[in-house]
């Protein structure tokens, strides 16, 4: 039962339904304020649930995530709008009118019981899944994975053959539960008498805007983004966690992890990426877990390791995890006949060149804005920093440039799930002062 | 809800789900076949076997299950109760059962994950745990939750940055906040400092600023010089003592936020330190401030006294620390040299690393050092091995300045205890789970913010402070709570075989159980977390622990050894 204070009547709307924007919609919720949480693509939940697990606990991180997906999905106070975006906002602090713009799914919401026949039947294939980091491909009639949340399928207007060229129609044939519905339409939602508005856009990566072409990525099949090797290794992903090369399906016995890829680098991001170094030991971990007998090798400019138990982390990794820890710089990298990678590389502590042979190279890729922050950034007023990240100030980190407007969590700099989740707890405090007139 | 009732005494009938959790347990074990097998067992009237049994697909399986097969006790295997058991029983509630007639069955964090080398084995086991789950089931009671009012007021102990935010925000959200400061002043560590970075504001602009705020609020109380005394109750209802000066302030408290901060680490032994040419980055602030710094030499050492054997952590904001100081000195004096030793410069994300780069272009010397090989710390020379030539090589100094960890608060025992939350292993609190529950403790109603949980700069403070006054809050504006049902209790039937010894009394952690006047024991339910340490002590079996009676633990023996 939730007490009366002054006048609740005063929603939130969350934009960016990732660990952030889904913390700060159940706070929120939970204090008994009406939250309208928006969500670009199909299914909620964001970086977090693509990661195979979480340091430094190695915490399973969909098995920590899914129960807070549920949650948030069936919160008495919570109105999800995924496939979703702001389109307009107009009024100011206290007092907001938001347009909601809500793309079709083509595919009712609580009708679909997300069988999949739609998805078997449909002819269309080879459509890459981002939730898998494109490594697996899916047809047009599409669920990301099968915890997502809503747990319903999505027919993909780029590709469907029906909403393109009006033939087919297999999968409004097939559907049992009579959910597909092809005459569904874009719909502008209004949102009226909204207190405050949190953005929590999150990340997008460096390979997102970037080739990566110098350090071999899509020139040679055995270098991976780290989010693709997150993928390799995740029991839920395309080698259901047993680790092979892409080439050969050998299984590596040596990997390579290099850090700082497209950040602290004067041609493209400056900043430090914040999370590389600790996802990195992560991942080797992981790996090792798999296969006992590997050895990974962590080329790195500075180890960051500064929060709650972390360093100790890193310790472990080292004696109980068979990884090397490498102060240093990477030359380039070449390919032998059996297509390995062979990284040359300048030890900063030796200050020798050397060599090394790998069966497989990890790029800990930069987190970079979202790429929808220019967008969003213009149509709510607030500015954006040097670098496309909302900005705020260093003492009044939750704040953005206009009143009522808070932020948290990636959007506005790169940090870890923890500080993320901490974050969004605080903007919904500063949002909960605004809605109940404090 | 006369349908709940009419299921419960009937028959009863089991629904059995066995989840795959992916490959996390379907990767090892036949799940189809745990669940073919569990429909032989008595009372299972249907089974089934989900990829995850906690996705909305899932849960509307266990409903649809529920519904057509009429179940009146459902079981779920799968992952582990510790994340799970809540959300399947909101699910069975849902469907108008009792959420205490659902048994968790735990066949992935105790049987595939640690017996993943022995998948055949793992499988036995997995079937050997449903088989007993069910039988537990079949003797499980429906229990009711326990409701207890919430006083709708926070104290705040510690009246730092994070503590002066979380208690202004709890107060602007219109609930009556206490902030008690052991300090004679509000401020706590932005005291001592002179600059913060990385904007090089002065710290008392940033501090001037939050007090008035604080104490024009008139929600909020402030006690400086004071300290908690004493913790009765529990979340919604703390009665608190406020020992000031001579006075006790008595306290009516619905939740409370540890905001306790941290101390600076004393480097006694470390490098010469002497508090005079060798010095703390503290030390060196106050000479900053008082502008009483006349050296022109000036090296850093990074990590002293921090990632050694002893003290294993990075302490996050000496980097930082030092750079600002660095920079402030060379901006009054540009021609100062200042050398930095340390092992990995710790600036992550935007701010920092920006703040980084500024402090290399000035002209600051950054030389890495190999722990290994530590500085060496001469009269008016440091030596130190620079790996990147191969040599050692000596750096004259007139000032050294040591950067030395912020470390946990001796008397954060003492709180610890009173508030039976524990510390990790520096000293530091506990959190209830490192990665989604940053701010809140295992016991309810108390949540915890700034440094006291771990080292952290002005900006995280910040938002931890908001954070932890946002976690306060989702309890703060309810009238009433509801409390776990599986609590340990001493039955009507069963005060004959109490004797009085009192042995639960002593075991028990969380000070729940207590005599009356009348020289009877009596468990308070709201503090009991149903641990079980009293009923297994209790050498007459007259504490009865609810959802895990003395019944439903042999059935499961029973089920497990056979008859």
């Amino acid at each position: 039962m939730v007490r009366k204070l002054g006048d609740n009547s005063k929603s939130v709307v969350v934009i960016g339904a990732g660990i952030a924007g889904i913390q700060a919609a159940l706070d929120l919720g939970d204090m008994g304020i009406k939250v309208y949480l928006v969500e670009k693509e199909p299914c909620i939940g964001g970086r977090m649930a693509q990661l195979d697990k979480t340091f430094p606990t190695l915490d399973c991180s969909i098995c920590i995530l899914a129960p807070k997906l549920s949650e948030c999905y069936r919160h008495p106070n919570i109105t999800l709008y995924t496939l979703a975006e702001v389109q307009k906002i107009e009024g100011s602090a206290g007092n907001f009118t938001v347009e909601v713009l809500k793309h079709p799914r083509y595919v009712k919401e609580g009708v679909c019981t997300n069988c999949g026949d739609c998805g078997s039947i449909c002819p269309v294939r080879g459509v890459p899944n981002f939730f898998d980091a494109d490594l697996v491909t899916q047809s047009a009639a599409q669920i990301a994975f099968p915890a997502a949340v809503p747990p319903v399928y999505r027919i993909n207007p780029d590709v469907c053959l029906y909403l393109n060229y009006g033939i087919c129609g297999l999968c409004y044939q097939n559907c049992g539960a009579d959910a597909i519905d092809f005459t569904q339409k874009e719909e502008v939602i209004p949102v009226e008498n909204v207190g405050a508005i949190i953005v929590a856009t999150g990340v997008d990566l460096a390979e997102n805007i970037h080739t990566l072409n110098v350090y071999g990525y899509q020139k040679y099949d055995n270098v991976v983004t780290a989010m693709e090797f997150e993928r390799l290794i995740c029991a839920s992903g395309p080698q259901q966690g047993h680790l092979k090369t892409l080439t050969d399906g050998r299984t590596p016995k040596k990997i390579a992890f290099l850090q700082c890829i497209d950040s602290r680098n004067d041609r493209t991001q400056d900043y430090c990426s914040s999370v590389c170094c600790m996802y990195t030991t992560k991942e080797a971990m992981v790996a090792y877990e798999h296969d006992n007998e590997l050895e990974s090798y962590v080329f790195y400019i500075d180890l960051r390791a500064g929060g709650k138990g972390f360093q100790k982390f890193l310790l472990r990794g080292a004696e109980e995890y068979n990884i090397k820890y490498i102060k240093s710089k990477i030359s380039h990298i070449e390919v032998d006949e059996n297509q390995s990678p062979i990284i040359t590389y300048e030890n900063l502590e030796s200050a020798e060149i050397k060599q090394m042979r790998f069966d497989l190279v990890v790029l800990a890729t930069c987190i970079i804005p979202s790429l929808s922050n220019e967008k969003i950034a213009k149509i709510l007023g607030i500015d954006l920093d040097k670098n496309r990240f909302i900005k705020t100030d260093p003492f009044f980190p939750i704040e953005s440039s206009v009143p009522g407007i808070y932020t948290c969590g990636c959007a506005r700099e790169p940090m870890d799930i923890p500080r993320s989740v901490a974050e969004a707890s605080g903007a919904a405090a500063r949002a909960a002062e605004l809605v109940k007139g404090g | 809800m006369a349908k709940k009732e009419k299921k419960e005494e009937e028959e009863p009938r089991i629904g059995v789900f066995i989840c795959h959790c992916g490959s996390n347990i379907g990767g090892f074990i036949d799940c189809k076949e745990v669940a073919e097998r569990a429909k032989k067992l008595p009372h299972v009237v249907f089974t089934q076997d989900n990829l995850y049994t906690c996705s909305e697909t899932g849960l509307a399986a266990i409903k649809k299950g529920i519904r057509e097969h009429n179940l009146n006790r459902v079981v779920v295997a799968s992952c582990t109760p510790r994340t799970h058991e809540p959300l399947f029983r909101a699910c069975i509630e849902e469907e108008g059962l009792n959420p205490y007639l659902f048994n968790f069955v735990n066949i992935r964090d105790q049987d595939t994950w640690v017996h993943q080398k022995v998948p055949d084995k793992a499988f036995i086991k997995a079937n050997d745990v449903v088989r007993m789950g069910v039988a537990k089931a079949e003797k499980l009671e429906p229990l009711d939750k326990i409701i207890v009012d919430v006083t709708p007021t926070a104290l705040v102990i510690g009246g730092g940055v994070a503590g002066m935010t979380a208690a202004l925000n709890l107060s602007n959200q219109g609930f009556e906040t206490h902030l008690v400061e052991k300090d004679n002043r509000l401020g706590g560590r932005l005291n001592g400092l002179y600059k913060l970075f990385p904007k090089d504001q002065e710290s008392s602009e940033l501090l001037d600023a939050l007090k008035k705020k604080v104490e024009n609020n008139p929600r909020l109380k402030v006690y400086t010089s004071a300290t908690v005394k004493n913790i009765e109750g529990f979340v919604g209802n703390y009665e608190i003592e406020v020992e000031q000066g001579k006075n006790i302030i008595p306290l009516k408290i619905g939740c409370i936020i540890v905001a306790v901060g941290t101390s600076l680490f004393t480097p006694e032994g470390y490098y010469g330190y002497d508090g005079e040419k060798r010095i703390t980055q503290s030390q060196l602030e106050v000479k900053l401030k008082s502008g009483t710094l006349n050296e022109n030499e000036i090296v850093m050492i990074q990590c002293v006294g921090a990632r050694i054997e002893e003290r294993k952590y990075c302490s996050n904001v000496c980097c930082m620390t030092a750079l600002k100081n660095a920079l402030i000195i060379k901006e009054k004096n540009p021609n100062t040299h200042i050398t930095i030793l340390f092992r990995d410069l710790y600036t992550p994300g935007s701010y920092y690393e920006e703040y980084y780069r500024k402090a290399r272009e000035k002209g600051i010397v950054f030389i890495y050092y190999n722990p290994e090989k530590a500085p060496k710390v001469e009269k008016d020379t440091i030596k130190v091995f620079n790996e990147y030539i191969g040599e050692e090589i000596s750096i004259p100094y007139d000032l050294l300045v040591l950067s030395v960890p912020l470390v946990a608060n001796a008397e954060n025992k003492a709180l610890a205890q009173m508030l039976k939350v524990p510390l990790e292993e520096n000293g530091f609190f506990l959190e209830a789970h490192v990665k989604l529950r940053p701010m809140d403790f295992a016991t309810d109603g108390v949540y915890l913010s700034g440094s006291a949980k771990w080292p952290v700069d002005i900006t995280e403070s910040i938002t931890q402070g908001y954070a932890a006054a946002s976690r306060a809050s989702t309890i703060l504006s309810h009238n009433t709570l509801e409390v776990e049902g599986a609590t340990s209790s001493l039955p009507e039937y069963n005060k004959a075989l109490c004797t009085g010894c009192e042995v639960c009394i002593t075991v028990c952690p969380y000070k729940a159980i207590s005599k009356n006047e009348d020289d009877e024991i009596v468990i308070t339910q709201v503090l009991c977390k149903g641990c079980g340490v009293c009923g297994a002590t209790c050498s007459n079996h007259a504490i009865v622990i609810r959802h895990f009676t003395d019944e439903q633990i042999m059935a499961e023996i029973d089920a497990f050894g056979g008859k």
